[in-house]
């Protein structure tokens, strides 16, 4: 590498050399990553849908068929297209076609860049029923505990989310503690080891549930599934 | 370092054939872990399960074996000055590249391995074969080397992976080995493991070669 400060007086002329070598180079490489990413979008894009399909089966135990609808400032309005604008809801549905609940996602600012989880919410339980992370970078062995530590986890199998009396806010948000120290069924019990990632999700599911919970509480009877059936 | 014929030693009849010398260079007697000491942060911070190790050695491997062999190829045309800005380039490109390719495998996979793929930029190793081999050999050569120097990676990883996996979690590729009652050695799968186990294997490496040297 000590050859690396061996430039020789005349570079002047080899500027033009150089500028085409870099130029080259880097025109070539940008040509092999735009072609990887047009080849490799559908696929990902196939891959990515099919995970968030999965994953809504996860959240909310017991559904059988899904809807998409976002949020338009007023309403939820049914889509089906892949939005970027706007909170998206997934309302699911059991085989008889009562509602099971909401999939919703949520991000969070972990450790390495933000923290995508989707959870379910069922508004007959007023709880968070399931929770799984859609993309995370967390620290290997450390971080990405959140995915499969079973006692955080076990957080979000019943994690109460309940409405005050005008049931437009919520009576207690999620709070994020230590780990062992969960007293209240609306605490988030942290991991040891994996506090920043932990409470990154705790608090991402509590902006999420404060700003959603009370709209889609207001809203749950206009939620139908796209066959027949009304109970 | 190019001249094989002129060494002498245990690996003497190896050498004279130089496409296997070149190919096994990596695996043992230049191993880019055990003897190099080089790409020192994936083997430290990703060796905490054989898996996330195995999967690291091979990413690795194939960013180093494609980076090989361009750089190889465009040897004559790239000037001096510029080099290292060229490899860089090349590297990142093949990592980039990798990284869509394993989320269009898998998500999953792409999942456990998030944050590692782009470290591979980084990854001195890779950076060092192309200054040091690939651009002063033929594209042959340098696939050689690539693939033993690829290989010799995934096995060290490995080496340490399982030794971190098995006494920090008392599991294997994710099985579990031991009855509920082993005590899990926390200490090993956080970092100060990795240097734990990385000096215990590079302390029998070094014994085991110098009782070679001897004989």
């Amino acid at each position: 590498m000590s050859e690396t400060l061996n430039i020789p007086k005349g570079a002047t002329g080899n500027s033009r050399k150089m500028l085409t070598a870099m130029v080259g180079i880097g025109l070539m490489c940008a040509l092999l990553i735009v072609l990887t990413y047009e080849g490799t979008k559908p696929i990902i894009a196939d891959n990515k849908a099919e995970a968030l399909e999965q994953a809504i089966f996860k959240v909310l135990p017991g559904t059988a068929t899904t809807a998409a609808y976002t949020w338009n400032g007023e309403t939820f309005v049914p889509t089906e297209e892949q939005t970027d604008g706007g909170q998206r809801v997934y309302a699911g549905f059991s085989e008889s076609g009562s509602l099971t609940g909401f999939a919703l996602p949520a991000v969070g600012q972990g450790y390495a860049g933000n923290i995508r989880v989707l959870y379910g919410y069922d508004p007959e339980q007023e709880a968070v029923v399931g929770f799984y992370v859609l993309e995370s970078k967390e620290t290997p062995g450390l971080g990405d505990k959140i995915e499969k530590d079973p006692a955080f986890l076990a957080n979000f199998e019943e994690l109460s989310v309940p409405l005050n009396a005008a049931g437009d806010a919520l009576k207690q948000e999620i709070r994020y503690v230590k780990s062992g120290e969960k007293q209240n069924p609306w605490e988030v019990d942290g991991i040891t080891g994996a506090t920043i990632s932990s409470q990154a999700v705790s608090d991402a599911l509590s902006e999420s549930t404060a700003e959603w919970v009370p709209k889609l509480h207001q809203a749950k009877n206009q939620f139908q599934p796209q066959t027949q059936s009304d109970e | 370092m190019n001249k094989p014929s002129e060494k002498k030693g245990f690996f003497a009849t190896l050498e004279e054939n130089p496409s296997a010398d070149t190919f096994l260079r990596g695996l043992w007697k230049d191993n880019p872990v055990f003897v190099q000491v080089l790409g020192m942060c994936p083997v430290l911070a990703v060796t905490n399960t054989a898996e996330n190790a195995l999967a690291m050695g091979l990413a690795t491997a194939f960013v180093m074996l494609m980076s090989n062999v361009l750089v190889s190829s465009l040897r004559r045309f790239i000037p001096k000055q510029v080099r290292i800005a060229s490899y860089i380039l090349i590297i990142a490109t093949f990592v980039t590249i990798t990284d869509y390719a394993i989320m269009a495998i898998s998500v999953e996979l792409h999942k456990s391995l998030g944050a590692f793929i782009s470290l591979i930029v980084v990854n001195c190793l890779i950076l060092s074969r192309a200054e040091a081999f690939a651009s002063k050999n033929t594209i042959g050569r340098s696939v050689l080397d690539a693939l033993g120097m690829g290989v010799g990676f995934t096995f060290a990883l490995l080496c340490l992976g399982v030794v971190r996996e098995v006494l920090g979690n008392g599991s294997i590729f994710g099985l579990a080995l031991f009855p509920d009652t082993f005590q899990e050695w926390i200490v090993m799968i956080l970092p100060a493991g990795g240097f734990f186990t990385l000096a215990i294997w590079l302390l029998l490496f070094n014994i085991i070669n110098q009782k070679r040297a001897a004989t």
